[in-house]
């Protein structure tokens, strides 16, 4: 059995790229086409393809000055629909780094966390402000502590927001949750061997 | 005070606490289907690990699988690869896996129950949103990614955090003409996409006491769409009739003591929650989305909505919405015309969704520029139909009738929408693209009210059609 080493992740920088809008779900952030797939290693550059093709060339993900992005700025309940880890893992390896925006949904928020992809709240009007500031000056270096969610771009200071148990989860590396999982095999086959439905219903 | 079904079904199934504050939670029933799997499984091999607990799992094909009759190998090379990929894995794991040739086939969400697999007071994961669907039978069941399905491939358990409880309560009695889908549409309507980030729904109330298991299904399978990734009806003799004799199901005495131990799961009276909904039945209109996403509905009787009438964020969303589906602000919803009606999903492809599209169609005849599809959701769906005769009522009606499957709920098998076609849909998406145009226009709606607008070619409110469910 190969052991994965733990990887921590404390701190994200890099420019940032703005894709705006609410309810930006998993179909639109990759097509269901590619999920015809059996490895995610190829999604990178579909990301937002059927949105990219409407909007010809005047998607964030398609301006030349947003190219190299490593933090997404986004708005309210990004990642809804579908639980396809092809969504984070198209962003993933497309080079995002990290996501900060006002809201996600709660199953692509898993999946981040689930592959390592830290994702902060701000409040609307400091997504805003964000956003229009990485429009303006697309070469601001985005730095996200995730210890303490300070997120600074220029002189700009934003503090953002991660439930506890996933800001420790990004820090200690236990992301990654199978290692921690794996260490209480005899707790698991406790719970395996005392539930009704597994251990029969008539022994006592 | 006393507990949810939530709370008790959450401590019977913890393992411990991990270190960062989550719970480690034993899946007492995953389900596996061949899109969110192959990789799960090569992450597996990859840490050189096995399936720690492989009577736990149990495997379908859905999503690929064509419907129209096509036999393997698929023409389509990638479906082929997916398909062989899940026979692989499933046979070196010791995984059964319901394909065609067993006549157990179909949408792992509609097999499940189907199997009497899904019971009341388990823990139910498979990597697909819709998986909230199985709470219909009082089981905690989550969507999940595919770094979790290695997860619980590998140790039968996942890393969660426990959601807080929203107890949704629907009063009085539904109007004729008014389903199960209207009533999940109203409440996404009321709380949002969004409004159950964080929660499980706990439906409860008459309207949900009186609905069969199909219509709790129908009702669960869409939580996700209102942001809660879990939503449950507690477990009754409903459920227990339903559930008995089914193939997986305890039988005989087992089956009593099942029973007791149901009832002792179920949500106690003085049970405390997070937050309360209160919604009158009879008020639910037949439901109809107009935008790109399902909290973006009304009645049938009802307009669109004029961005105009908004501020901020809402009014770029509708903006939005109303861009894509080139619809007039402030018109009536009823009376769009459409190309495509879909009958079936993992939403309404059951038999009560067959027997209420088929009652609206029996006699009526689909104009020649609508296509309109009849997709059940497994084989034995398929096969009841045709013993009932559904089949061909659907046929004379001007339908196709096809194989199990996904089928036009999501593009990832021949079955799509062309260009910008409108397509009345039972399913439970209408996001932009979603049923394989990125032009494609989706309306959500019961299947009632898709064989409705099949028959006149346009929206129409199923309640001026005589053949509705009496009261
Ligand atoms: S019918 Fe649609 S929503 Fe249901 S499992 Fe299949 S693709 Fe997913």
């Amino acid at each position: 059995m190969t052991e994965t080493p733990l990887a921590r992740i404390a701190r994200v920088e890099g420019p940032g790229v703005p894709v705006r809008g609410n309810d930006i779900d998993t179909d639109r952030i990759i097509p269901a086409r590619y999920l015809r797939e059996i490895t995610f290693e190829n999604l990178g550059p579909h990301a937002f393809e059927d949105d990219r093709a409407q909007l010809r060339g005047r998607h964030p993900f398609d301006d030349p000055r947003f190219a190299g992005a490593r933090v997404l700025v986004v708005n309210r309940n990004f990642g809804s629909g579908s639980s396809r880890e092809h969504a984070p893992q198209a962003l993933l390896r497309g080079g995002i780094a990290a996501i900060v925006g006002e809201s996600f949904a709660e199953i692509f928020f898993g999946n981040c966390q689930a592959i390592g992809l830290p994702c902060l709240t701000l409040p609307a009007a400091q997504i805003e402000s964000l956003q229009s500031l990485i429009e303006e000056d697309p070469a601001v270096v985005i730095a996200i502590d995730i210890a303490s969610g300070a997120i600074t771009a220029g002189r700009a200071a934003y503090q953002g927001q991660m439930p506890e148990p996933v800001r420790r989860a990004f820090t200690t590396g236990a992301w990654d949750a199978l290692t921690a999982l794996q260490e209480s095999d005899d707790e698991i086959h406790a719970v395996y061997r005392r539930l009704p439905y597994v251990r029969g219903w008539r022994r006592p | 005070m006393g507990h949810t079904l939530l709370d008790k079904v959450w401590d019977a199934h913890a393992v411990r606490e991990l270190p960062n504050g989550q719970t480690q939670l034993f899946i007492g029933l995953h389900l596996v289907h061949e899109v969110t799997s192959p990789q799960a499984f090569q992450m597996l091999a990859e840490r050189g690990l096995g399936v720690r607990y492989p009577d736990r799992t149990f495997a379908t094909v859905d999503h690929i699988i064509p419907t129209d009759g096509a036999l393997r190998p698929y023409v389509d090379a990638m479906a082929e690869q997916m398909f062989a990929a899940i026979e692989q894995n499933a046979a070196s794991a010791g995984i059964p896996l319901f394909d065609r040739a067993t006549g157990r086939q179909g949408i792992v969400h509609v097999i499940g129950p189907e199997l009497g697999l899904t019971q009341p007071g388990m823990t139910i994961a498979c990597g697909d949103s819709h998986t909230s669907t199985h709470g219909a039978f009082g089981a905690i069941a989550f969507g999940i990614g595919t770094s979790q399905v290695r997860d619980v491939l590998a140790t039968q358990t996942m890393a969660a955090a426990k959601p807080r409880c929203r107890r949704i309560e629907v009063s009085g009695a539904l109007a004729p003409g008014v389903y199960a889908k209207d009533v999940i549409l109203a409440i996404i309507g009321r709380l949002g996409v969004q409004g159950g980030v964080g929660f499980a729904y706990e439906y409860a109330g008459e309207v949900f006491e009186a609905m069969s298991m199909d219509e709790r299904m129908t009702v669960c399978n869409m939580s996700i769409e209102g942001g809660a990734r879990v939503g449950y009806v507690n477990p009754d003799a409903t459920t227990y009739a339903y559930v008995e004799g089914r193939e997986y199901a305890p039988a005989g005495a087992e089956f009593q003591a099942a029973r007791q131990w149901w009832d002792s799961v179920a949500s106690d009276a003085d049970a405390a929650y997070d937050d309360h909904v209160q919604i009158d039945g009879a008020a639910v209109p037949p439901m109809v989305t107009w935008g790109i996403n399902p909290g973006q509905v009304t009645g049938v009787d009802a307009r669109i909505p004029s961005p105009d009438e908004l501020e901020g964020p809402d009014r770029h969303s509708v903006e939005e919405a109303l861009a894509h589906m080139r619809l007039a602000p402030g018109a009536p919803i009823a009376g769009t015309p459409i190309d495509v009606a879909f009958v079936g999903s993992c939403t309404n492809g059951r038999m009560s969704d067959l027997r209420e599209a088929a009652r609206v169609a029996d006699g009526r005849r689909v104009p020649a520029h609508v296509t309109a599809l009849a997709v059940p959701g497994s084989q034995r769906v398929k096969a009841q139909a045709e013993a009932e005769g559904l089949d061909d009522v659907f046929r004379a009606a001007g339908f196709q009738w096809r194989d199990a499957g996904c089928s036009m709920c999501l593009a990832m098998n021949p079955d799509k929408l062309v260009d910008d076609q409108v397509c009345a849909s039972s399913s439970n998406r209408n996001f932009k693209g979603r049923q394989g145009s990125p032009l494609g226009r989706t309306l959500l709606m019961s299947p009632a009210m898709v064989a409705a607008a099949a028959v006149a070619g346009e929206v129409t409110d199923v309640r001026a059609l005589a053949q509705v469910r009496a009261p």
